[in-house]
């Protein structure tokens, strides 16, 4: 491999310690300056309200759960939805700096093969579903209820990785 | 305007450390539940010991104030119920929530899919809300909310015995990657 081609290859990842250490050192100042952690699904459930106001007004509006969102108007009006934002525009800072950006569709090898896309979408419910269950996912409550040494934040934690492990030995033996 | 602000610059850090560790990568996330890579259970618990020693070092010298952190309460069974269905749909899919973000934005369209799926779980869930509301509280445990009031220990030994899992964690994480030779690096096919 000549040293040209070496260049367009994607940069090797952070080791864990210095991921670990920045990760950590980002979620305390989310602490100090707004008093919670960081987290995912807090939007995508208001994302969820907000399709509803367009595909179903009424429905939404109606419903025990997603109405309040949309009661006081732009259920996406929050900083969670920032906090999303700014994760994606940093996703994709990163990725392009390390020659990582690529259109795939990934995880075949370990995730069922040719029918990738519809684990992809199981998996996505199943995960969709289970964290309404907790009020949180594995960053809003796993990782941000870990450091303020919450009950919850551990137990979903020791639920989310037994189960992940169980769960990643029932699917390797069924190929 | 504060809000837009903070919002974007954390989330930016974030997502930019996510990616940097290799966290849009479906074949590393769920590599940790074959253990043959453990980066994510090495780098969630380096984040959340540094955050909790963090926080604790800034109560002590009184620069925040315990009382103005959100501590998620007690509901230790649909704690437990939801991250069991998490860690599902992450063994099955290949990300949880946050990082299916940022797969998507590294150009993964299963990422994308696995993003959908959470809208259509949400659905689920809100459209059977009234009658399985009563799980979103199951379990409460009325004692404390935390660590320390609940066992009755400081917050310092708590954190310590939290240092040194952290590094058994490390230890043992290297071990059996050593063993597997299943390392996902950012040019694996």
């Amino acid at each position: 491999m000549t040293k040209q081609n070496k260049d367009l290859q994607p940069a090797p990842y952070w080791k864990p310690l210095p991921s670990g250490i920045t990760l950590g050192a980002i979620l305390l100042i989310t602490f100090v300056a707004t008093g919670h952690g960081l987290g995912a699904t807090g939007f995508t459930t208001r994302l969820t309200a907000w399709i509803g106001m367009y595909i179903a007004p009424i429905a939404t509006g109606a419903n025990d759960y997603l109405g309040g969102m949309v009661e006081d108007g732009n259920p996406l009006s929050a900083w969670i939805t920032w906090q999303v934002i700014g994760v994606a525009i940093g996703a994709l800072l990163s990725a392009y700096l390390a020659r990582r950006i690529q259109l795939k569709m990934d995880g075949a090898k370990f995730l069922g093969g040719s029918k990738r896309p519809i684990t992809a979408l199981l998996g996505g419910i199943l995960a969709g579903f289970g964290a309404r269950i907790s009020a949180g996912c594995t960053s809003g409550l796993g990782l941000s209820g870990g450091a303020v040494l919450s009950l919850a934040g551990f137990t979903f934690l020791g639920g989310f990785f037994a189960v992940g492990l169980l769960v990643s030995r029932l699917t390797k033996e069924g190929k | 305007m504060e809000t837009v602000i903070s919002g974007l610059i954390l989330g930016g850090g974030f997502g930019f450390v996510l990616e940097r560790a290799g966290f849009g990568n479906p074949n590393k996330l769920t590599a940790q539940f074959r253990l043959t890579d453990w980066s994510v259970f090495k780098v969630m618990f380096t984040a959340i010991v540094f955050a909790a020693a963090g926080l604790m070092l800034l109560e002590k010298l009184k620069f925040i104030n315990p009382q103005d952190l959100f501590i998620p309460p007690a509901f230790l069974g649909a704690a437990a119920l939801g991250g069991a269905l998490v860690g599902a749909g992450f063994a099955i899919g290949g990300y949880c929530p946050g990082t299916s973000v940022v797969g998507m934005m590294s150009g993964r369209i299963d990422a994308a899919i696995f993003l959908i799926g959470l809208v259509l779980g949400t659905v689920m869930f809100a459209g059977i809300y009234p009658s399985i509301e009563a799980v979103t509280s199951l379990g409460e445990f009325s004692k404390a909310d935390a660590l320390p009031e609940a066992l009755n220990i400081s917050s310092l030994t708590i954190n310590l015995v939290l240092i040194v899992a952290a590094v058994g964690v490390f230890f043992l994480g290297s071990w059996m990657e050593n063993r597997s030779k299943g390392l996902i690096t950012s040019q694996t096919k």
